[in-house]
């Protein structure tokens, strides 16, 4: 029990960590990609690549003037950016980040936090209370740009919630028993695909979901507050959205937050869609480089779909309001009821 | 059909979307196609303060009065600039040459007063087109700013070449002869 509680501690630690850490990075690669894309060099002059510029960003958040407005609400402005931060990182206790590693005489270092039987289920309950913490921020600032992109924020973030948990049902229903569980997700998906031994480990779900994964990734863009679907902080008419009002670290933790939501949402993701740590040859491998490899391979996906939050980013143009909730509530939503229909229907009738 | 000037004017038409279109999809991993082969291109950022892009083999800037090999102003005072300059920037007054004065202006006249308003100028290079004497010359430098409007106006303190250099007209570069860049002695008045 006590090894067990050593365990858990060293890992959330790590994720906590990591999780920081990879935020931060996050706006290097941020800037750096949009300079590409833009046939530009981005930062580059603190440190070697500019290596060195988050924490010269981190740097500057924290030494600026820390401004809380005469009119607004003390104690919700503090609230708000803390909690959006607090779910933002808490989201990230079930999810499995490989096997478990062995170190000998029977000690299983398990490479989850938490594995609570409605991992998914939980996953979706701390996103929607990240809403709160816009929301509160936007209102407390007592000020209406603020509020409108708070407004606009929590609208956007609970139509979408409804399309994205529709399409994980597809998921738990092929899983089978247990299939809320994000451990049990992955671990399903280490067969062979289309059951093809020489196929082990590809059997990722985005092979029996193409659509269940398109309507989730754009729910996950429009989650983030991401492009195309950042109104909420939409500079042309919001003048910055619901933190405005917002200076110093208190800003900085929004900013940083999203990132933390895209790193949390691209690990979801891996772990839904494309295997977790699931990779051709892990079982080939020995078991304690399994999970060591595991951690890779689940950090390459990871990687790869921040890029892909990024590259979307600095390609797609922002949606108009009323076409942001005409897909959500006319096009995803059908679609992913539709998508549970046909995959009842194909599991009724192959059995799978 | 309607007259038209070219013929090439497209009409935009107002379709329907195919369903192809209205899924959006298609056209976005288009679009994302594009930005990925921008991600590959070469970066068209010049990093200044190291890196400085060169002018144009044709730019024309700051203004230059040149001496010649002897270290003599060659304008002679004719105001064939003056006259060429559409912006009519530049201003004259000529004097005579004293006896004594050889080793400092070329001709018998000279131009005792010259100079350029470079807030009228706009850099035509019709002066130098003008010029029958090789005197005045259009440079590589540029005209830095300043917090007055009078400093803007140019003397010949500030236009004619300084002593001692052997600048190329164009480059103000020193002239190379025999692999050697060419120096010449500072006149001295004997």
């Amino acid at each position: 029990m006590e090894i067990m509680f050593t365990d858990k501690l060293i890992l959330a630690t790590i994720i906590f960590a990591l999780s920081l850490g990879v935020a931060a990075y996050a706006t290097w690669a941020e800037r750096k990609l949009a300079a590409w894309f833009q046939d530009r060099i981005g930062p580059n002059r603190a440190g070697p690549f500019g290596l060195l510029q988050p924490i010269a960003d981190g740097v500057k958040l924290f030494m600026k003037e820390e401004i809380i407005p005469a009119d607004s609400d003390k104690f919700l402005f503090i609230v708000g950016p803390s909690l959006f931060m607090l779910t933002a990182l808490m989201t990230s206790a079930v999810i499995p980040w490989s096997t478990p590693l062995n170190l000998g005489d029977g000690h299983l270092f398990q490479m989850q936090v938490a594995d609570i039987n409605i991992g998914i289920l939980y996953v979706f309950a701390v996103v929607s209370i990240g809403v709160y913490g816009i929301m509160i921020g936007g209102w407390a600032s007592n000020n209406k740009y603020s509020l409108l992109g708070a407004l606009r924020a929590s609208s956007q973030m609970i139509s979408y919630e409804l399309a994205m948990g529709l399409s994980i049902v597809a998921i738990i229903m092929m899983t089978g028993a247990g299939g809320m569980s994000i451990r049990n997700i992955v671990e399903s998906q280490s067969g062979g695909l289309y059951g093809v031994e020489v196929l082990k480990g590809l059997d990722w779900n985005i092979f029996y979901q193409p659509l269940g994964f398109m309507i989730f990734i754009v729910c996950a863009f429009a989650e983030c507050n991401r492009t195309p679907f950042d109104l909420p902080e939409a500079e042309a008419e919001l003048g910055g959205g619901y933190h405005i009002e917002y200076s110093s670290m208190k800003l900085g933790l929004f900013l940083f937050a999203e990132y933390v939501n895209m790193f949390i949402s691209s690990a979801v993701m891996a772990s839904l869609y494309f295997g977790g740590y699931n990779f051709p040859g892990l079982s080939l491998l020995p078991e304690f480089w399994q999970s060591i490899a595991g951690v890779g391979v689940f950090m390459g996906k990871i990687t790869f779909f921040i890029f892909v939050f990024m590259w979307v980013r600095w390609t797609v143009p922002r949606f108009r309001y009323d076409q942001l909730m005409t897909l959500g509530w006319k096009i995803l939503l059908p679609l992913s009821i539709l998508n549970i229909v046909l995959t009842g229907t194909v599991m009724l009738f192959f059995s799978k | 059909m309607a007259l038209s000037l070219t013929n090439r004017k497209k009409v935009l038409e107002k379709k329907e979307y195919t369903f192809l279109e209205s899924l959006y999809f298609p056209a976005i991993f288009g679009g994302m196609m594009i930005t990925l082969k921008h991600l590959f291109k070469k970066k068209v950022t010049v990093q200044y303060p190291e890196e400085k892009k060169s002018f144009s083999k044709v730019f024309r800037g700051k203004h230059i009065l040149k001496r010649d090999e002897q270290g003599r102003e060659n304008c002679t005072a004719c105001g064939l600039c003056a006259v060429a300059c559409p912006a009519e920037a530049i201003t004259i007054t000529a004097a005579e040459r004293k006896k004594g004065e050889e080793h400092l202006y070329k001709e018998e006249k000279y131009a005792a007063m010259y100079e350029i308003n470079m807030l009228r100028c706009i850099f035509c290079g019709m002066c130098e087109e003008a010029c029958p004497k090789d005197a005045i010359y259009l440079t590589e430098e540029l005209t830095p700013a300043n917090y007055d409007r009078k400093n803007f106006i140019y003397g010949k303190d500030k236009l004619v070449q300084p002593l001692g250099t052997s600048a190329h007209p164009k480059t103000y570069k020193p002239y190379v002869k025999d692999g050697k860049p060419y120096e010449y002695k500072t006149p001295v008045n004997k």
